[in-house]
This record gives structure tokens, C-alpha cells and sequence, in this order.
């Protein structure tokens, strides 16, 4: 076996060949069964767990920074709904003369609001190429910069946390504004087609549920030979004990802005592949409780095991579809009340506790038996 | 400042002022080191000795004063790493080590490699790694634990620890603070002998409280009071000075 692949541990092995096998069988299932069938899938069942698995990408992003370098980002919707707003730019420049105008470049929202012309910041999302880099830059870009200043100022803990919730809203106040051009508070929406193919129909729903799980499984690979690599222990270094990782002459500002920034790049590459799936981006995916609600995702999943954080996003995301529907006011006292649960009996996560092997290590633990000492330690 | 002092010593620190909040920690300190020599510095709390080590690895810029690494180093230019580049490691009071490391990653680590972001995620490790870090865990004893967190070391092991991070930077000046605080005294012992050892190919400054620590160390022994030198000789000589007596040894 190759030292690389040697690096990828068993739940990782296991997570990568679940989402292949799904995006082969969902596929499958969707569109080659007859309805009637006991195995046909229906469409928006796709399109729920396309939604799921985007969030597992995001969490997965999270638990990067939060699980391994201890950076406790409470503002990461805001790189994936920046994701999102860029997908969403290319797939309203696709509608064409089909909006309720017909006008061939402006979206609709243009028309009504007086625009003559195409404001600049829409220019080029007409072509798929484009709109991918944006995807990639745009977030990235405002993790380097916000980073570069957090970090190199040594803004850590909670006070970083705050900052991150700032700018995640200060986002949300910006795009409310109509004259921002992004569509105002009713945002970007009633989207034809992606690459010339009708978004809403069953076969580009199974196709972009595939083309998620194929990215997730990749991402997850990637981010596990990330963080068993050297790199990865330094981050590891910077959780545990960062004025002792700078003293042995590590850079932590540089460590914490590559990860960081990669972080949101992955986060925008979710929201990029979550907007044509549920065929709306507004303002409200920046809010500051989407942010949060994340990392309540990757705390029940297991923080710092990466597979765990996306298992964490799909579970909880499902509770929420079940809740939302059966008892729907109750739903937010039932996701605090598993958040204080985890986090005082399963500090670990699921993942900790189907593995029973220590993440994090403490005292010693005996078996199945997870004692207070286990409590990982406060991010930093 | 002193030309033929300043080219002759590894550490040159002079007329250092540091001013917390209009609070002096440090007034005036000057200390110079000689290549190779280990040095102790006591002092009651207050004195200074932490602040120093702040002034000299670069968590503190001081207000006035220079301080100088092997006679051509400004080190109050320098940022932490940079520092520690250059050669000079640091121990901490308490213990601080990667708990979630194990043993011999924390060694790793800390062994003397490329510290850029590319080079970790990249790079490939030097060929005579693992025989680095076979001999480093044999100097400080911690070869049985090699695969062991550090979280779970005792207090003394995670010191030990903490010394042979040290060590594998390889560097040429080690500040040790306080390192047999909350130690057993077979384990004050012991690092009182690991710490001769290393200083046979390796300046150190040793800040203690341990006066008994101090004595076994057998070397030369500043004393640091409000935020200056007091005294500076033989422990013997210091301990008789009524100035001492009266500040530190006398309470």
C-alpha cells in the first residue's frame, strides 16, 4: 500500500466508499426504477440529501480550522453562502429571456428596480468557468484578508469568534440592501438551467447529487492526508499549545491562514453546489445561526475527526427535517438540548463513541467508560 | 555599550527598561553570557526573571535597552520564531507540551527542519529523523514512552518532555524556567543531572527558586531584584551578600 493512502484511516475508508457507492446507487435508484417500485427514490428525496451532503462539506470545512487548529469560526455560512451567490449569479445570467421581463442580460430583480445596465460585479457570470473561480476566490479571498489581519494581530478564542459572527452579519446587512445588486432580501432564485441542462429536472438532480458525494468523498481524503501530514500535526500543535508551537519557531499566523482560507474555499465549494439543488440563495443563509447551527453539527459528530463532522451535518439536518415537520416549535429547544447532551456526556461526538478511541486524549479512559478529564480542551 | 563585551558573548543584554501599565518590570537590566556557560538566575516574585525571558525570545519588546544574540542579532527586532530560529529555546513554568501529540511526535515536531507552512505539508522528512529523535528521547529518558500521549505523562515526564523539545531545535542558548518546580526530589535529581549533561554542549540559563536545585547546579548565579541585577558570583559568595540576605534569603 502506498505511504499516502497508508494515512487514511478506517472511518474515513469507510465514509469515502459510502458516498461513491451513493452516488452510483442514487442515481440509480432515481431514474432507472419505475415509480411504483419499492426502490424508487423520489425526486426530492435527492434533492434533501444532495442538501444533507453540501452541509457535511461545509462541516467537514469547519472542522478543519475549529477541530484541528482551534480556530472557533462562528461565520462560516458566510463563505458558503457566498458560494452560493456566485452559482447563483451564473445560473440567473442562464434564465435569459425567460424571466417575467425578457430582458436577454438583466435578471428580473434589475428590470423592477430601474437598472439600465448590468452592474459590474455581474459581469462574466454568464460563463460556467468564471463563476467556478469566483466560487473559489470570493471566499477565499475574504478569509485571507480577514485572516491575515485576525491572525497576524493574534486576535484568538472567543474574541475571534465574535469577530467571525461580526462579519457574517455585517454580509447579511449588506445583501438586504437592494442596491447592493444581489437581489435584495428576496435574493437570487427561479433558476432555468445549469450548462444548458434544466435544473429542476430528476436526471440533473441525480447529477448533482452524484457530482456532491463525489466531491465530499475527495475533500474528506484530501483533508485527512492534510491533517496526518506534517502540516497537520502542526495545526494539531497550535490547538494544544500555541505560544509553545511559536517558541519552537513555527509562524502560527501563516499556519492559521492557509487553513483558514482553504477552510472557506471548501465552504463556498458547498454553497456553490447546494444553491442549484434547492433552487434559492438569499440573505438569510447568512445569518448568524446557520453559522452556529454548523458548528452544533460537527460538536455532535465528533469534533477533529472530520468524517465525524460531516456524519454530525447529515444527522442533524435530518432530525431537523423530521422535527421541523412532526413538532416544528420545538425543534430549536431539541437541538440546544442535544448540543448541552454532547457536550457534557459525548464530548467526542458519535464518532468518539462508536470508535471508542480517543481523539483527544486525557486520562485514560477505560473501556466505553468516557470520564470529565475527556472534555476537549476550549478552542483557542 | 561595550564593544569587546558585546563580540564576545553570545547573549548581550544591556540597559533593558520594560514598563507594564506604568508598572517597572524591568529597570535597567544588564546581563552578558559567555558562550558555553550555564548561568542561574534567582530572584524573589516580582524580580523580573519572566519578563526577561520575554525580552530575550521576543514576546516583549522593551521600551529601552539592547539586547543582542552572538553579538550581531537584534533581537528586538525579531518576532518569537524567528528567535527561535536563530538558536535560542525556551521551557516553560508549567509544562506545555502537544497533549494530543504523542511523545515522539512532540519531539518531532520540535526537531530542527525546514517551519514553513509549504515544507510541513510537502516536504519530505530529513533521513537521519527518526535516529534524531531516537537519541534525544534517550537523553531525556522518555524512550519507553515514545508512543504514549503526552496528556497522559506524569508532571515530571511532561518537563522532561518539555527539555527534549528543546534539545531538537538544537539550539544554542536554552532559557529554562523554573524546571523542577512540582517535582519529586528523585525527580530534581535527576534533572539536575540531565541538565549538566546538556550543558556540556549548550549555553543555559536556568531561572529557579530551588536554591538547593541551585547549589547542585554548581555555577554562576545572577540575582535579580526589581527589575535589575543585585548580585552576580558564585552561589556561596551571593548567598553571604547582606543585600541577598536581606531581599530573597533572609524571608
Amino acid at each position: 500500500m502506498s505511504p499516502l493512502l497508508a494515512r487514511v484511516d478506517g472511518r474515513a475508508r469507510i465514509a469515502i466508499i459510502v458516498l461513491i457507492a451513493v452516488a452510483i446507487l442514487v442515481p440509480v435508484l432515481a431514474l432507472a426504477t419505475p415509480p411504483r417500485s419499492a426502490f424508487h427514490m423520489p425526486p426530492y428525496l435527492v434533492a434533501l440529501f444532495g442538501k444533507y451532503l453540501c452541509f457535511a462539506l461545509l462541516a467537514g470545512a469547519l472542522d478543519l480550522v475549529w477541530g484541528y487548529c482551534g480556530i472557533l469560526s462562528l461565520g462560516h455560512g458566510a463563505f458558503f453562502a457566498l458560494g452560493g451567490y456566485a452559482m447563483g449569479m451564473y445560473l440567473m445570467r442562464q434564465i435569459g429571456t425567460r424571466g417575467v421581463y425578457a430582458d436577454p442580460i438583466l435578471p428580473d430583480f434589475m428590470v423592477f428596480l430601474n437598472y439600465k445596465a448590468l452592474p459590474y460585479t455581474w459581469w462574466g457570470f454568464n460563463h460556467f468557468p468564471y463563476a467556478l473561480l469566483m466560487v473559489v476566490l470570493v471566499p477565499g479571498l475574504l478569509a485571507f484578508a480577514f485572516g491575515w489581519l485576525a491572525f497576524r494581530s493574534r486576535v484568538t478564542g472567543v474574541y475571534l469568534s465574535i469577530i467571525t459572527q461580526a462579519m457574517t452579519y455585517a454580509l447579511l446587512l449588506a445583501f438586504f440592501r437592494n442596491d447592493m445588486g444581489f437581489g435584495g432580501n428576496n435574493g437570487l432564485t427561479d433558476f432555468k438551467d445549469i450548462l444548458g441542462f434544466n435544473v429542476q429536472s430528476d436526471a440533473t438532480r441525480a447529477s448533482l447529487f452524484a457530482i456532491t458525494a463525489i466531491i465530499l468523498a475527495a475533500t474528506l481524503l484530501i483533508a485527512q492526508l492534510i491533517v496526518t501530514s506534517k502540516f497537520g500535526k502542526v495545526l494539531i500543535a497550535i490547538r494544544d499549545a500555541e505560544s509553545r508551537t511559536r517558541f519552537i519557531g513555527y509562524r502560527v499566523e501563516n499556519y492559521k491562514l492557509a487553513v483558514f482560507t482553504l477552510s472557506a474555499v471548501l465552504a463556498g465549494i458547498a454553497g456553490a453546489l447546494y444553491v442549484p439543488q434547492v433552487g434559492i440563495i438569499n440573505p438569510s443563509e447568512f445569518a448568524p445561526t446557520n453559522s452556529i447551527e454548523a458548528v452544533i453539527w460537527v460538536a455532535i459528530g465528533g469534533r477533529g475527526t472530520l468524517v465525524g463532522a460531516a456524519l454530525g451535518a447529515v444527522l442533524v439536518n435530518w432530525g431537523k427535517t423530521y422535527f421541523t415537520g412532526a413538532l416544528p416549535e420545538y425543534w430549536l429547544f431539541a437541538l440546544g438540548l442535544l448540543f448541552i447532551l454532547v457536550t457534557l456526556f459525548l464530548p467526542q461526538g458519535i464518532v468518539g463513541v462508536i470508535s471508542r478511541r480517543r481523539t483527544i486524549p486525557g486520562k485514560d479512559v477505560e473501556e466505553g467508560k468516557v470520564d470529565s478529564a475527556d472534555v476537549p480542551a476550549p478552542a483557542r | 555599550m561595550d564593544p569587546a563585551t558585546l563580540t564576545r558573548s553570545l547573549l548581550y543584554l544591556d540597559g533593558i527598561n520594560v514598563t507594564f501599565d506604568g508598572y517597572k518590570a524591568l529597570r535597567g537590566l544588564s546581563l552578558t553570557l559567555e558562550p558555553g556557560e550555564m548561568r542561574a538566575i534567582i530572584g524573589p516574585n516580582g524580580a523580573g526573571k519572566t519578563t526577561m525571558m520575554d525580552v530575550i525570545t521576543g514576546k516583549t519588546r522593551p521600551d529601552e535597552g539592547d539586547v543582542y544574540f552572538r553579538g550581531s542579532h537584534d533581537l528586538t527586532q525579531l518576532d518569537e520564531a524567528s528567535i527561535a530560529q536563530l538558536g535560542i529555546g525556551r521551557k516553560f513554568q508549567k509544562p506545555t507540551v502537544f497533549e494530543s501529540h504523542t511523545v515522539e511526535d512532540n519531539i518531532l515536531l520540535a526537531l530542527k527542519a525546514p517551519r514553513k507552512a509549504i515544507a510541513t505539508l510537502f516536504g519530505s522528512p530529513a533521513e537521519d529523523q527518526q535516529a534524531r529523535i531516537d537519541r534525544i528521547l534517550e537523553t531525556v529518558r522518555l524512550t519507553d514512552h515514545r508512543n504514549r500521549y503526552a496528556a497522559d505523562l506524569s508532571h515530571g515526564q511532561k518537563q522532561w518532555l518539555e527539555i527534549g523539545m528543546l534539545l531538537a531545535q538544537d539550539p544554542k542558548l536554552l532559557l529554562v524556567d523554573e524546571p523542577v518546580a512540582g517535582m519529586t526530589d528523585s525527580e530534581t535529581i535527576q534533572t539536575a543531572l540531565l541538565l549538566k549533561a546538556i550543558a556540556k554542549n549548550h549555553s543555559i540559563i536556568v531561572v529557579e527558586h530551588d536554591m538547593d536545585f541551585v547549589r547542585e547546579l554548581g555555577v554562576k548565579v545572577t540575582v535579580l531584584h526589581e527589575g535589575s541585577v543585585l548580585a552576580e558570583g558564585p552561589i556561596d559568595a551571593v548567598s553571604a551578600d547582606p543585600r541577598v540576605v536581606e531581599v530573597y534569603l533572609g524571608r
